[in-house]
């Protein structure tokens, strides 16, 4: 299990590479950069802040924007709390720790203490590599003068693709993706940027207020990353 | 102004991670808090994608973004690792602006 855990790691510090390279070449300082992933450390967040910042938009869209991605890190959340029963100032450093790939190993196991163990050995194992991998980027991003000549700008929206694709398990995942996505566009050439992601947000938020036939499950996928 | 985006977003994620460990676990027996959560990510992970490969600034383009992104969702579906699947996207989208 920990072998399994130091692989995750690996494969999440080899995505923060590209997370850090990415943020500098939005704009975003070195400091800043590794600020989000020691902070945040919620990669989907952290790649929709830069991802403003990038375009132009207001730095507190992209933060908005973040925060409304790192809702699901408190569904894990209430997920897990039964499973790994903390309390008082361990809950602190507990929390940081939850996320996609922790949560996904710690519910695969057949029991508490197993679960346990996976937490928090995917957690760190990923809390280390992913801030040095973030710090390896960043220093390396600045090297690089034109992103779009190695076609950067097109490794972030394909990064979120690859979040994206296990979560497109129904029917209504498709209507809302094709919804959100074609009321983002529209907005694009009138609102400032960063707004057309929150307006997406608005169609998700309606469409999970409709009553549905099914009930969806909040359980992440261990294919996603951070 | 950076920073402080940064320092408020990180807050605020931090602040939803810690309440998922505090809040009473009936709360996500509501079916309609499930879907929002299950719903919220697609929307906006979609609007995301739409954004980055159709648009510069304030205007709607097609350029080799899109044979990049095309490039990522053929690696997707031959179950690519993530990484393989964005160096694909960034190495297509390079290769094409070359040509």
């Amino acid at each position: 299990m920990i072998r399994n855990a130091l692989g995750i790691g690996v494969a999440t510090g080899a995505y923060a590479l590209s997370f850090g390279a990415l943020s500098v070449a939005a704009g975003l300082n070195v400091a800043e950069t590794c600020a989000l992933s020691l902070l945040m450390f919620t990669g989907a967040s952290q790649f929709a802040l830069i991802g403003v910042v990038g375009s132009g938009g207001n730095p507190f869209a992209g933060a908005a924007g973040a925060l409304l991605l790192g809702v699901r890190n408190g569904l894990y959340g209430l997920r897990l709390s039964p499973l790994l029963d903390v309390r008082g100032v361990r809950r602190l450093g507990t929390a940081q720790l939850v996320i996609d790939e922790s949560t996904a190993m710690a519910i695969a196991q057949p029991n508490g203490p197993l679960g346990r163990v996976a937490f928090y050995s995917t957690g760190l194992a990923i809390y280390v590599l992913w801030n040095l991998g973030t710090l390896v980027g960043a220093l390396a991003g600045r090297a690089i003068s034109n992103p779009a000549d190695f076609g950067l700008d097109a490794a972030a929206p394909a990064a979120f693709l690859a979040l994206l694709a296990p979560r497109m398990e129904g029917r209504e995942q498709w209507v809302v993706a094709l919804v959100a996505g074609a009321v983002a566009l529209a907005s694009v050439p009138f609102v400032p940027a960063g707004v057309p992601v929150l307006l997406a947000a608005v169609v998700g938020f309606a469409f999970g207020l409709w009553p549905g036939a099914s009930s969806l499950p909040v359980e992440p996928s261990t294919r996603e990353p951070a | 102004m950076i920073w402080a985006a940064v320092l408020a977003a990180s807050a605020g994620c931090y602040a939803v991670k810690l309440a998922g460990l505090s809040v009473p676990r009936r709360i996500l027996d509501d079916p309609r808090v499930r879907r929002i959560a299950a719903l919220i990510p697609v929307a906006l992970l979609a609007a995301l994608i739409a954004i980055q490969t159709f648009s510069t600034g304030h205007d709607l383009v097609i350029d080799a973004r899109l044979a990049g992104i095309a490039a990522a969702l053929v690696a997707i579906r031959l179950r690519a690792p993530f990484l393989v699947t964005v160096a694909v996207a960034a190495a297509v989208t390079a290769l094409i602006r070359l040509l």
